[in-house]
């Protein structure tokens, strides 16, 4: 029997999955059955339509238009493209159902062993959970790595009552997508890790703080809890989702708890950690989803299966997600210690522009660049921090030579600025500072004392912040200090930029002997700046020129340049 | 206070509870039914509720990015400006759509048909540069596609 499988997550709905899919019912046919499933992961194909025999994948068509659906139907049994090499480089533990269940059929996550972990857990006392989620190894991968086990541990231990879990959906650092992906894709699991974590911490209330931005995963997650409610696989669980309400800060546990609380999202003091007072003052137990959604695999496959993946102090596997400037972005999940390198340039397929490398940032806002000298380093916690980056939810972004990373770390720390809640005075004012400063060097108006202030501001911040928005939040631009200090200097001393990105310090010219006069530039130039007669040599006025690009762009036959600092 | 306010107040109460903890949803279903947040309307909760109080809830609408104290437009665009769009020109992105709608960001266009904000990330890095209009994401948006995408929503060039 011959299976369709369509991904309509997020993302292949963005690119016209919903479409396909809606064609495909229209043309029913009885040689296949279609399916909806969600995000596998290849998302640079999308949208994609897998083609499965007796449950094997066998190809698949990519890139599907609904107006293509006619011939792709014409052309089965046999397809357009095979399987991608990619799937049998990585090791899928907590993708293992994504992309191939209908994420709003608890039927197809049971058949693959869905709810499994929960029966065998409750039969198990608390401790022996524990115990077994200590022995996988298993550290928290919301950002901090905090070992799973012993938080939950600390919850166990603490007699008072009532107890909370919270499963932390807010997913807030910029470019990362994997919780998305497994929320949408294989929401049961989500819930199933939760529903252990509440048996092994003797909670009575479940809850998944989720993002408003994802109003996908919160109509799947919904659609699942009606459905194991309806079960009767909560026992005496309450499980409840509470949508966030668009702060990057209410990520961080505590904030998350005031937010929930229905306060202003602001972090607290620790201690009390969460596990001796947390939500209304119950112990508390959060973890990150993709954190819960490792348990189930755990306790079906024994604690040795998870810790046999990875280096000693990082077991398992961990998803990524790429993007930024790579070839093929998407959701990959590798085991732990493989080399950056070979993530980025064998699953990533490289650059996209055919340009080389030039850094990976990793961590989002906490994190930091990893310079293309140093992509060998390997995918743990521990080697990662070592290069002044962390490894964060697991956000990769790639970028190349056309990046300046000025601009980068200005883009963070305007983020940060904007993000603060403002009750520290050095996370408040230091970090718009900081940004201040780098606006400054980005125009061309910076001077070599700006680089000592900025170490001056990344250090009195961090040591007199509560949390670690603002104790890591000058990681972005001490890193880029650290490897790629000369272009903080070419900036500063030569008022150039490189990568051709900071506009004050670019100028766009037109080549009088190539330009042909086809007047396209001139039409686009969104201010009008650029003149000439057809068929003549084309100029621009450059007072009035707003770099934005366009002529740069358009320009078929190579006229148009760009040049960068005093001495050009 | 108009009668009006009063009494959606009271429903809102009944239908959420008077606690501090559905602040937060309290101000969602105001701003999903109503398209923004009404001042008066705080105060007409906070003079009913016990334990809801107007600078409170004033507090929290002003702390939340999804909250908004002037009426938006009919579409809601929303371009991200994650690191994955960044890198891939964000920028030029909300440039096309301010330049397109003579508007700057947080602002609505006069006739009420757009408003125009940016988002930290829709989670459709790997589509990058992404832009979110009513909800429905829509991927690789060039500085080109910006003005079919506002067409297709009932702007005329
Ligand atoms: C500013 C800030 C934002 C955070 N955002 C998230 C987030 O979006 N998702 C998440 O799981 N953890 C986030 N964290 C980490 C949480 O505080 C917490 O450590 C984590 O949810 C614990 O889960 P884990 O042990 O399973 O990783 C954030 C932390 C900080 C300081
Ligand atoms: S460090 Fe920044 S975000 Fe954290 S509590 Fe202080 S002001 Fe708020
Ligand atoms: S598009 Fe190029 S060739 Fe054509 S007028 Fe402009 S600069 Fe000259
Ligand atoms: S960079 Fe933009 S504004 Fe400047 S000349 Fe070219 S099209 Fe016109
Ligand atoms: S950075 Fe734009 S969707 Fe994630």
């Amino acid at each position: 029997m011959i299976t369709l499988a369509v991904g309509l997550g997020t993302c292949g709905i963005a690119a016209g999955a919903q479409e396909v899919y809606d064609e495909l019912l229209r043309q029913p046919d009885p040689r296949y059955i279609l399916r909806k499933t969600s995000c596998n992961g290849h998302c640079y194909n999308e949208p994609i339509v897998e083609v499965f025999q007796n449950e094997e994948l066998i190809g698949a068509f990519y890139q599907v238009k609904a107006s293509s659906v006619k011939s792709l139907l014409e052309t089965l049994p046999s397809v357009w493209g095979q399987p991608s090499s990619r799937q049998g480089q990585e090791q899928r533990l907590v993708l293992e159902n994504c992309g191939l269940i209908d994420p709003e059929n608890m039927n197809d996550y049971i058949s693959r062993g869905g709810y499994v972990a929960l029966e065998t857990v409750r039969s198990l006392l608390p401790m022996e959970v524990v115990s077994m989620i200590k022995a996988s190894g298993l550290r928290g991968r919301g950002g901090a790595g905090f070992p799973t086990g012993l938080k939950w541990q600390f919850a166990l231990n603490n007699p008072s009552q009532p107890k909370v879990v919270i499963a932390n959906a807010d997913e807030g650092d910029p470019g990362a997508f994997m919780d998305r992906a497994v929320l949408e894709g294989d929401p049961h699991r989500v819930i199933e890790g939760l529903l252990i974590a509440a048996h092994a911490t003797g909670a009575n209330s479940a809850y998944i703080y989720i993002r408003a931005e994802y109003p996908l995963a919160i109509k799947r997650l919904r659609h699942a809890i009606a459905d194991v409610t309806a079960e009767g696989k909560l026992g005496t669980v309450l499980l409840e989702i509470k949508e966030g309400a668009g702060a990057f800060v209410c990520g961080e546990e505590t904030a998350l708890m005031a937010s929930m609380e229905g306060e202003r999202g602001m972090p607290r003091f620790k201690p009390p950690f969460p596990a001796e007072s947390g939500l209304w003052g119950q112990p508390t137990t959060i973890n990150n989803v993709e954190t819960l959604a490792a348990i189930p695999w755990i306790i079906r496959h024994g604690a040795e299966a998870f810790s046999k993946w990875g280096t000693e102090k990082s077991r398992g596997t961990k998803v990524f997600s790429l993007a930024g400037k790579v070839k093929y972005p998407g959701l990959v999940e590798v085991e732990m210690g493989t080399s950056l390198r070979s993530m980025i340039e064998q699953l990533g397929g490289g650059t996209s522009s055919g340009l080389p490398i030039k850094a990976v940032q990793m961590g989002g806002p906490s994190g930091g660049c990893v310079p293309e000298s140093l992509l060998d380093t390997a995918l743990t916690y521990e080697d990662l921090q070592a290069t002044g980056a962390i490894m964060g939810s697991g956000g990769v972004i790639v970028m190349d030579e056309a990046t300046c990373m000025i601009d980068i770390a200005k883009y963070f720390l305007n983020f940060i600025q904007n993000e603060s809640c403002g009750k520290c005075t050095f996370c408040r004012i230091g970090t718009k500072r900081m940004f201040e400063i780098l606006s400054r060097i980005a125009e061309g108006k910076g001077e070599l004392a700006d680089i000592d202030e900025l170490i001056d501001l990344s250090s009195q911040i961090s040591k007199a912040s509560l949390c670690q928005l603002g104790k890591t939040a000058a990681n972005p631009v001490l890193t880029t200090l650290q490897y790629f200090k000369d272009e903080y200097l070419e900036h500063i001393v030569e008022k150039k930029c490189r990568a051709h990105v900071c506009r004050s310090l670019i100028r766009y010219h037109i080549n009088s002997d190539v330009c042909t006069g086809c007047t396209l530039c001139a039409k686009r130039c969104p201010v009008s700046c650029i003149k000439g007669v057809t068929k003549g040599p084309h100029r621009i006025d450059a007072s009035h020129c707003t770099k934005c690009g366009t002529c740069l762009s358009v320009c078929r036959f190579g006229a148009v340049t760009v040049s960068t600092g005093v001495h050009s | 206070m108009t009668p009006q306010w009063n009494d959606l107040a009271s429903e809102l109460l009944q239908r959420f509870g008077d606690e501090t903890r559905y602040a937060i949803p309290i101000l969602q279903a105001i701003q999903t039914e109503q398209g923004y947040i009404p001042i008066p309307l705080l105060e007409a909760i906070a003079s009913k509720a016990q334990h809801l109080q107007a600078n409170q809830l004033y507090g929290v609408a002003t702390f939340y990015s999804q909250f908004t104290f002037t009426p938006k437009g009919k579409h809601t665009i929303k371009v991200c400006m994650g690191t994955a769009c960044f890198v891939k020109g964000a920028q030029q992105i909300v440039d096309a759509f301010k330049s397109a709608l003579s508007i700057e960001i947080g602002e609505t266009t006069p006739d009420k048909l757009f408003t125009l904000q940016t988002v930290a990330c829709l989670g459709c890095c790997s589509l990058a540069p992404a832009v979110m209009i009513d909800g429905h994401v829509h991927g690789q948006v060039t500085q080109e596609s910006v003005a079919a995408l506002l067409k297709a929503k009932g702007f005329n060039l």
